[in-house]
């Protein structure tokens, strides 16, 4: 599904609120919302969506079958298939809203998270399970989905991405670039020089800070002293703080931020002010760090739940749809599952190809090495 | 008249000139590069003639230098990016190594990283702390780059060409206090490939092996050593990696004698990787262990000592001596 409405940016008001004339309330102006916790729509003075029940359901189906892939991945590594697992849970919201905001044109330079991301651009997640399951780095052609490999150091595509969009702005394309990183690569230095650069070159991109709170141990408080999306004002270029838990409201945030890079008005820092529900990646162990009452107050803001409420409480989506989406999910996790298992490991020899497009003399040579010496035991294995 | 006598500089200032007429996709990146024309004006008027768009003064940043290049470079551009001194390079060093290094081989191959990274390297200039650094083997250790470094005007213009043109990251090593040093560039010859030693001088008693700002030395060290009835061969690596062994090996089995020469620190060193690899193809022929001459294992002093760490032409001879004495 794409969300094809516009969400326009509205001008800002100058008088003073109008209040609930439309019978919605008037959230935080800080923290973007579109979607209360209790499934009930708001207003903002300067975001809106304007969605089609179908859009709406398209949405809700895209976080519902994202976190069904994000628990059989962890199960699947729970099982000895996969050697490290990343999970998004509770971010889904951030990710599909972003994700959905983008047009195909558009270049994604993920972390190694943006599972939702990825199901948005259409990248197969069982491509996503190949580097965790420990057959290769990546295992998609980035050009195809315009989403690039996963990133492991942390922040390093946020600089990728500010070049990319440099190269579109060259180009004189439309297209935008997206970045995303969390709140532990905020520290970095690359993602202080992208932010630089972005901002000299007018560059169009945005960065899309997923703020989960935690950088594996580490509270965001251990990251910075000022609410993250205020740094950008020091570099020139806007900073929105949205609720990340709100898929409308990210939808409608990055949109804008997404449109005015392609106005060439150049980069935005959007902050989705979220909750990694899960560990840090499987070999994390986060009750040593975090109390169960703030993974409890979160769970109440669960991204999934407020839009089912909104849905079924606005006869947007009926028993059918929520029974039919159950079945598809499942359906899913077995593919995701048997797909994993039949995953072949890689030959031997992809040790030494793809090193250089050129050629090297010295892999060359290793690799003929290794291949007479892996060809020594052929006759003892009397081949 | 295509062969004309330049600089070393002015040879790599012609090179990324004919490069960004050939092909508009060529940028040219780096702190002070425009108007300035880089602080050795390597870029010398390129800006005016290209524009701000395709040589492009950078924030003071190296990671963001090479971190925006690769962008650029997924974007379809050939980015050649100045790093002003060899010790600055260092911020940068991540995005090399754990990024540019090995983003095709992540892709399965299915992207290409044509990033040109140039790196004016060495001392003998009188500069202050991390401004004569030779870091070249800390590159060529990585699997993924490329790493070369011209010795001559000749080499610097094609070896430029070759860099840019070629879809692998090369490291390119300026070989600094050889900037003003003249010689004849052809520019319509058809070079060698990148990554093939020359043989400098011919000779028959002893092989000395160098690249870079070193290989003059080497040339002076055989006239001298002509002098007093040796015959020394001089071969300049001309590219850290891959290295040539095929034509060092050759003259090494020519010779018997090997003598490896660089300013960088000896310990962990590109002579290391070449006395290693010679001793096990060549042992047989060798007369002498494969000796070497470099910088020690201590930080590039002050410019006042730099004569006393640099390998001038007594040290090489020395190792010369000693060797022949086996």
């Amino acid at each position: 599904m794409t969300v094809e409405s516009t969400a326009a940016r509205k001008p800002r008001r100058s008088s003073k609120r109008t209040g609930s004339s439309a019978g919605k309330a008037v959230a935080d102006p800080q923290l973007v919302q579109l979607l209360t916790p209790e499934g009930q729509r708001v207003e903002h003075p300067d975001y809106d969506v304007d969605l089609t029940p179908e859009e709406l359901r398209g949405l809700y189906r895209d976080m519902v079958l994202t976190r069904r892939f994000d628990a059989e991945a962890t199960a699947l590594q729970r099982q000895g298939e996969l050697g490290l697992w990343a999970s998004l849970l509770g971010q889904e919201a951030a990710q599909i809203g972003s994700g959905r905001a983008l047009r195909d044109d558009d270049y994604v330079f993920p972390t190694y998270r943006e599972h939702g991301v990825a199901w948005c651009r259409g990248v197969d997640p069982t491509n996503l399970l190949g580097m965790f399951r420990g057959v290769n780095h990546g295992g998609w052609d980035p050009n195809s989905n315009n989403f690039h490999l996963y990133t492991i150091v942390i922040g390093s595509q946020t600089l990728h991405a500010t070049g990319y969009a440099m190269g579109v702005a060259k180009d004189g394309a439309d297209s935008a670039v997206i970045a995303y990183f969390g709140d532990g690569a905020s520290s970095q230095g690359d993602v202080a020089e992208s932010f630089t650069f972005s901002a000299v070159y007018n560059a169009p991109v945005v960065f899309f800070c997923q703020n989960n709170q935690w950088a594996i141990s580490e509270p965001t408080e251990k990251q910075t002293r000022v609410p993250l999306y205020q740094r950008a004002q020091g570099y020139g270029f806007p900073g929105v703080r949205v609720d990340g838990n709100d898929v409308l409201a990210c939808l409608a945030v990055t949109r804008s931020a997404l449109e005015r890079a392609r106005r060439g008005e150049g980069p935005t820092l959007v902050e989705a002010f979220t909750y990694r529900m899960g560990a840090h990646t499987t070999s994390d162990d986060p009750t040593k760090y975090r109390a169960d009452e703030e993974r409890e107050a979160w769970e109440a803001k669960d991204p999934i739940l407020r839009l089912k409420t909104y849905l079924a409480n606005e006869g947007h989506a009926d028993e059918a749809f929520f029974a039919s989406l159950e079945e598809e999910s499942e359906t899913l996790g077995k593919r995701v599952r048997e797909a994993v298992r039949a995953m072949p490991d890689p030959d031997r020899m992809a040790i030494f190809e793809n090193i250089y497009a050129d050629g090297h003399a010295l892999v060359d040579e290793e690799r003929a090495q290794f291949a007479a010496y892996q060809a020594s035991f052929a006759d003892g294995e009397g081949k | 008249m295509t062969v004309q006598k330049l600089p070393i500089a002015k040879a790599i200032n012609e090179s990324l000139r004919k490069a960004m007429e050939t092909d508009p996709k060529v940028l040219v990146m780096g702190e002070d590069v425009g108007k300035l024309g880089g602080v050795f004006r390597v870029t010398d008027g390129l800006q005016k003639d290209f524009g701000e768009g395709r040589v492009i003064d950078t924030p003071l940043a190296e990671s963001g230098i090479v971190g925006t290049a690769i962008g650029l470079a997924l974007r379809g551009y050939r980015p050649v990016v100045e790093i002003q001194f060899d010790g600055f390079v260092f911020p940068a060093y991540d995005q090399i190594v754990t990024q540019l290094a090995k983003m095709h081989a992540r892709a399965l191959g299915k992207i290409k990283l044509p990033v040109v990274v140039r790196i004016p390297y060495g001392g003998g200039i009188g500069a202050v702390e991390h401004h004569s650094e030779s870091p070249e083997a800390l590159f060529a250790h990585v699997p993924g780059l490329k790493v070369v470094s011209p010795s001559n005007a000749s080499d610097a213009y094609w070896m430029m060409q070759q860099a840019i043109q070629s879809d692998d990251p090369v490291i390119y090593f300026e070989p600094k206090r050889r900037y003003w040093d003249k010689g004849e560039v052809d520019t319509e010859a058809i070079p060698g490939p990148l990554h093939k030693a020359r043989t400098v001088v011919e000779g028959s008693d002893l092989t000395l092996v160098a690249y870079g700002p070193m290989v003059k030395v080497c040339a002076e060290a055989a006239a001298a050593a002509a002098e007093e009835g040796k015959s020394i061969e001089v071969v300049d690596l001309r590219s850290m990696s891959p290295i040539d062994f095929d034509a060092v090996q050759a003259s090494v089995e020519k010779t018997g004698r090997l003598v490896v020469v660089h300013e960088a620190p000896v310990f962990y060193g590109a002579g290391a990787e070449i006395a290693a690899r010679i001793s096990e193809r060549s042992f047989y022929h060798l007369e002498a262990p494969v000796l070497r001459v470099g910088g020690y294992h201590a930080p590039y002093p002050p410019a006042r000592l730099e004569e006393e760490y640099l390998p001038g032409l007594d040290r090489v001879l020395d190792a010369v001596d000693r060797s022949l004495a086996y």
